[in-house]
């Protein structure tokens, strides 16, 4: 922590960034934090508690960061797939921000919480992680626990359902599906949802009924999920922030395991790898068309 | 049995809703007609510039309002007219099949095909076998039965795209 203080402090009055995005504690547990200081640099916290994906807030949806001009950015391996995602999409410029990557044995559930990092509280994305430090860093700092290992239940859950009769599957997803009252909290917190204008909320035409009954919701979470598609980078935040406890993740992990099954594309490649829907192979497998 | 004549009469006709591009699958099916080849009445036929312009909301949309069955269809590989609209368009569709699998759609619904502007006879076979896949699985309750807009419900006021169409007990 102290080593993450210094280096934030040294960014902030050396002037190479004007602002640095971290975590600080907070009345109800680790929140992000924006240091413009380097007095606030003392702040700044790293432990299993910060959650959230700071990158959201790299996202140019969110113009107000601008202002402030060169930023660094503290970040976990999740995280810095979401930042590679958003090189890979040139919506920031790589030299544009500074990473301040930390090393991560995983992370809680509930950033509120005060329970210690166990088998029981971690969160469900961080079962089999193997990233311990992110692969975009400017600099590395910090310490990293063992890790934990999987299979997530998340991956458990999706091959029941996967091996489930497809009546199941509906019955399954309409019963989640119909809790969705469309607060779009899972797309204000995606780093990788940053249309200005978002398909949903467009009404001419109306792809999306924006009412909250069960024929919108599936028309909405299809639309997410094959937006998504390719580009999803397993934060879990949308899962997180979910305020009826919608397993969003089984779909989006469900995409992004087809995806890589058929197109070789993970997240956590190189930025200048293209994002795998948006590009093609001529010999792409086609067994489903006639 | 044959796809151009109902299993029973009066039973269950699918409704089809064919999105094909205008350069290959359209074209084909032109010439279906204009050879007089027999086929299921069933597809509805909507005409797009490429099968890249396909979104999958299309085909949501299309549930939504009806449609028992999907047809996409478009030119083959390295046929494209704008040279690689149908190669992102597999792509898409691709990932676009397994989740309705993973959400539960029968993908027997959906129904991918190339058909090139001098195929009419490959466009016969798909629509026909479409049409009797869709046939034996029946009208798509699932989807029909999701709600109508509970507010419309309750104030009696129906939005324009649901006028005219069966609201479920």
């Amino acid at each position: 922590m102290t080593e993450l203080r210094e280096l934030a402090r040294r960014l902030l009055s050396e002037g190479t960034v004007n602002a640095v995005l971290g975590w600080e504690e907070g009345p109800r547990g680790a929140r992000p934090a924006f240091v413009t200081t380097p007095e606030g640099a003392d702040t700044l916290i790293f432990d299993h508690r910060c959650v959230h994906n700071l990158a959201s807030y790299l996202s140019p949806r969110r113009p107000h960061l601008k202002r402030l001009g060169k930023v660094a950015m503290v970040l976990k391996p999740c995280d810095a797939r979401a930042v590679a995602g958003l090189i890979r999409e040139t919506q920031i410029p790589r030299d544009k921000v500074v990473l301040i990557g930390v090393r991560c044995g995983g992370v809680i559930t509930d950033p509120d919480s005060t329970a210690p990092l166990t088998e029981a509280t971690v969160a469900d994305r961080c079962r089999g992680c193997p990233d311990r430090e992110g692969h975009l860093a400017d600099h590395t700092v910090g310490t990293a626990g063992p890790g934990f290992a999987g299979p997530s239940k998340r991956a458990q859950k999706i091959e029941e359902l996967a091996a489930a009769p497809a009546e199941k599957r509906w019955a399954f997803w309409q019963s989640e599906l119909e809790k969705c009252v469309r607060c779009h909290a899972c797309r204000q917190v995606c780093p990788m949802c940053y249309c200005d204008r978002c398909l949903a909320d467009k009404t001419q035409p109306r792809w999306i009924e924006s009412s909250p009954h069960a024929r919108g919701n599936m028309a909405w979470h299809v639309a997410r999920a094959m937006h998504l598609a390719g580009r999803c980078v397993d934060c879990g935040e949308c899962e997180r922030v979910c305020p009826e406890g919608i397993p969003l993740g089984l779909i989006t992990r469900k995409i992004a395991q087809v995806v890589s099954e058929r197109y070789d594309f993970r997240p956590s490649d190189d930025p200048a790898v293209p994002a795998p829907v948006g590009t093609y192979r001529m010999d792409d497998p086609q067994e489903f068309i006639l | 049995m044959d796809a151009t004549t109902p299993a029973v009469a009066g039973g269950f006709e699918p409704r089809i809703t064919a999105f094909v591009c205008n350069w290959c699958t359209y074209t084909g099916a032109d010439l279906a007609g204009t050879s007089r080849l027999q086929m299921a009445s069933n597809v509805r036929i909507i005409r797009l510039p490429c099968t890249g312009r396909i979104d999958p909301m299309f085909i949501t949309k299309a549930f939504e309002r009806g449609a028992d069955g999907i047809i996409v269809s478009g030119c083959h590989p390295a046929d494209c007219h704008y040279n690689a609209g149908n190669y992102h368009a597999r792509r898409r569709f691709a990932i676009f099949r397994e989740l309705m699998d993973f959400l539960g759609v029968d993908t027997g619904r959906i129904t991918f095909s190339w058909v090139s502007a001098s195929e009419g006879g490959k466009w016969r076979d798909v629509v026909n076998d479409a049409v009797t896949r869709v046939r034996a699985l029946g009208p798509f309750t699932d989807y029909r039965k999701l709600v109508v807009d509970p507010v419309a419900t309750a104030t009696g006021v129906v939005p324009p795209e649901h006028v005219g169409k069966e609201v479920p007990a």
